[in-house]
């Protein structure tokens, strides 16, 4: 009953309301000036169509999403800092020093970690906390040149492998030929060839390296060189040039970003293998791959294990943060995880 | 018959690759110090004596009478014998009885990456984003970030005071294989982990996969008849290259447990600048990388019919 009388009283409603209209349209006449001309504004019709996607603001998005990766880039960042104002920090010793008692004459040798030396000393009385920061800074420098080295002749060769087609055989063989000898054999003799020093060190690493590198450019070069907006800016008369630099490198930057960043830990790694196996730095000059050596000298006694664990830790805090902001970079980059 | 041609082809050319190697390694032996030749006796000799031993090595001769003098022997079938490592003993026997310890710590350590580091894989994509993915991505993030000098210290710190396990090789205490085999297949288990979790993920979204589980499979059963399977394809490509490289062996891990093994060889053959032991080496690692390629594709080939080799890709 209820509903029913509903219905019929909407019914009358609409029967009323096209009463009332044609009424109403006989009565008024429709003028100009009731219309308002709207303006014309080109912003605001862009405004509808642009999504407000921006590749890199997306990026820094999801990357600063993650609470671990935000985590992990202030720790580095404050290590870093801390590395390069270290020396210029009130109270701190020379790292290559050797610290002798003024009473007995004698070194401080092998003293445990107290407040006078915060990571105790080594078997001659160095003081080891202002050794590693010494040693950090020198194993950041020999990563971070040898990284950046690395990735500039690797992008050069790469590009020039993978866009030349002409050409595509013959750095091919060049590549088997550098693959087939082992890189130790490589390293150690241009080491010896070359005198260990850092600058060897460097120019060893990327001499290594830098064919890797290359071969992975060269790959993702291929994919994009023959695209159609590639086809269609050589057809306009682009040069090689423009084409690489212009239209496929800006492609390939959070790749290129992520290896270099990844070269670091791996560079950090080969400066601790290469003084394993006696191509190390000079032992006046701290690094972490000497630190680590002469704590493995003395691992046996259990009370000087101090002197292997705090440059272990160092670097594996340093390697680790490296790696893991490098992949939350490179997942981070990848549009299909941007929303 | 195509695929013997193939192969041929690609041996010849390899045959050319080895050839610019060996020929480059030994134009770099010799551009080092005369002094290293002699050892420490070096300050004792007088310089008569020097060069008659430079001569009897044949090391004064002008360096392409050498360098032929090598290929002339080697196509004989010789490698020479050592000049420094162990005097006048052929570098053959030198290397097989090291490539043999080498070679059995490899392939313990092959076995254990692949026992432990498919499974793992698996069940990391099975619970993606549940604790033990975590767990897993941790792990691989700290094997591969870490140095491989730092955790092999610290497996053996932990390893012998803790457990009490032998801290140095044995040969005869079974459980002096513990520590060196973990050592060594840590790296391993880590990218094998890595590399099954991301390729289950990739496939479990493939169509093929949805038809399996719509027509009532298991999702346990769908991994190991269908993904499995296919994921075994890449691997058979990398199986025989990893096998034979176990033979080289690993620097850091055999000199930490003193295993008389390959791994140190290389190094200490180029400080004492034993230019036969070198060559023979460089030659049999290339040899070995050359033949682990060819057979990987080969038996790729084998396990994917879809796979051929003689057929070339057309580029654009």
């Amino acid at each position: 009953m209820g509903i029913f009388s509903q219905l019929h009283l909407k019914n009358r409603v609409y029967e009323n309301m096209a009463a009332d209209l044609e009424t109403s349209a006989t009565e008024e006449q429709v003028t100009d000036d009731m219309f308002k001309l709207a303006n014309h504004d080109i912003k605001e019709a862009e405004q509808t169509a642009f999504s407000g996607y921006s590749y890199w603001k997306s990026t820094l998005k999801v990357f600063l999403g993650s609470k671990v990766t935000v985590f992990i880039l202030i720790f580095l960042a404050a290590l870093l800092l801390f590395t390069f104002i270290q020396p210029l920090l009130p109270n701190q010793k020379d790292p290559i020093e050797i610290f002798v008692n003024p009473e007995t004459g004698i070194q401080y040798k092998n003293v445990q970690p107290n407040s006078e030396f915060w990571f105790g000393t080594n078997t001659i009385g160095q003081d080891l906390w202002s050794r590693i920061w010494s040693g950090t800074r020198t194993s950041l420098f020999i990563g971070l040149c040898s990284g950046v080295a690395t990735a500039i002749i690797g992008i050069a060769a790469g590009c020039v492998w993978g866009y030349a087609r002409k050409w595509d055989r013959l750095f091919t063989e060049i590549y088997n030929i550098f693959d087939n000898i082992p890189y130790t054999v490589l390293r150690m003799l241009i080491t010896y060839i070359m005198r260990p020093s850092l600058g060897t060190m460097i120019f060893v690493m990327c001499l290594t390296g830098w064919i890797g590198m290359a071969k992975y450019i060269r790959n993702l070069i291929l994919i994009y060189r023959d695209r159609e907006f590639n086809l269609a800016s050589r057809c306009l008369g682009s040069s090689s040039f423009k084409i690489i630099t212009k239209n496929i490198l800006p492609q390939l930057i959070s790749v290129i970003m992520l290896e270099t960043a990844l070269a670091i830990p791996g560079a950090i790694g080969s400066e601790v293998f290469l003084t394993y196996i006696g191509l190390g730095l000079p032992v006046s000059t701290p690094s972490l791959g000497n630190l680590i050596d002469e704590g493995r000298a003395v691992m046996m006694v259990a009370s000087q294990r101090y002197q292997l664990f705090f440059p272990v830790i160092v670097v594996s805090a340093i390697t680790i943060s490296f790696y893991a902001l490098g992949n939350a970079f490179a997942d981070a980059s990848d549009p299909r995880n941007h929303r | 018959m195509d695929m013997v041609k193939y192969c041929l082809g690609r041996l010849g050319r390899a045959l050319i690759t080895m050839a610019i190697v060996l020929s480059i390694v030994f134009l770099l032996m010799r551009l080092l110090p005369v002094e290293g030749y002699f050892g420490d006796r070096s300050d004792a000799m007088n310089p008569k004596v020097k060069e008659q031993v430079l001569k009897s090595l044949g090391l004064l001769d002008p360096w392409y009478v050498q360098l032929k003098n090598f290929w002339v022997d080697l196509f004989h079938g010789d490698l020479g014998r050592s000049i420094v490592y162990r005097k006048n003993v052929p570098v053959m026997d030198i290397i097989l009885p090291k490539a043999k310890y080498s070679f059995q710590f490899g392939m313990a350590a092959l076995v254990l990456e692949k026992v432990i580091g498919l499974p793992l894989g698996v069940l990391m994509a099975r619970y993606k984003g549940k604790a033990l993915d975590k767990f897993g991505n941790l792990y691989i993030l700290i094997i591969n970030a870490v140095p491989a000098a730092v955790y092999y210290l610290l497996i053996q710190l932990g390893g012998s005071s803790l457990f009490g396990v032998s801290m140095l090789y044995k040969p005869t205490d079974p459980t002096s294989w513990i520590l060196p085999t973990i050592s060594l297949s840590l790296g391993g288990i880590a990218s094998t982990a890595m590399w099954m979790r991301r390729y289950m993920v990739d496939q479990m979204n493939m169509d093929y996969i949805k038809l399996a589980r719509a027509k009532g499979m298991t999702s346990s059963q769908v991994s190991f008849r269908h993904v499995l399977r296919n994921a075994f394809i890449p691997m058979a490509q990398s199986l025989p290259a990893s096998i034979l490289f176990t033979i080289s062996g690993s620097l850091y891990v055999e000199s930490l447990y003193s295993i008389p093994g390959m791994g140190g060889l290389l190094v200490t053959a180029i400080q004492r600048q034993d230019n036969t032991l070198v060559q023979a080496m460089v030659l049999i690692y290339s040899a070995i990388s050359v033949c682990g390629l060819l057979l990987g594709d080969i038996a790729m080939m084998i396990c994917d019919p879809r796979i051929k080799l003689t057929k070339k890709g057309g580029s654009r």
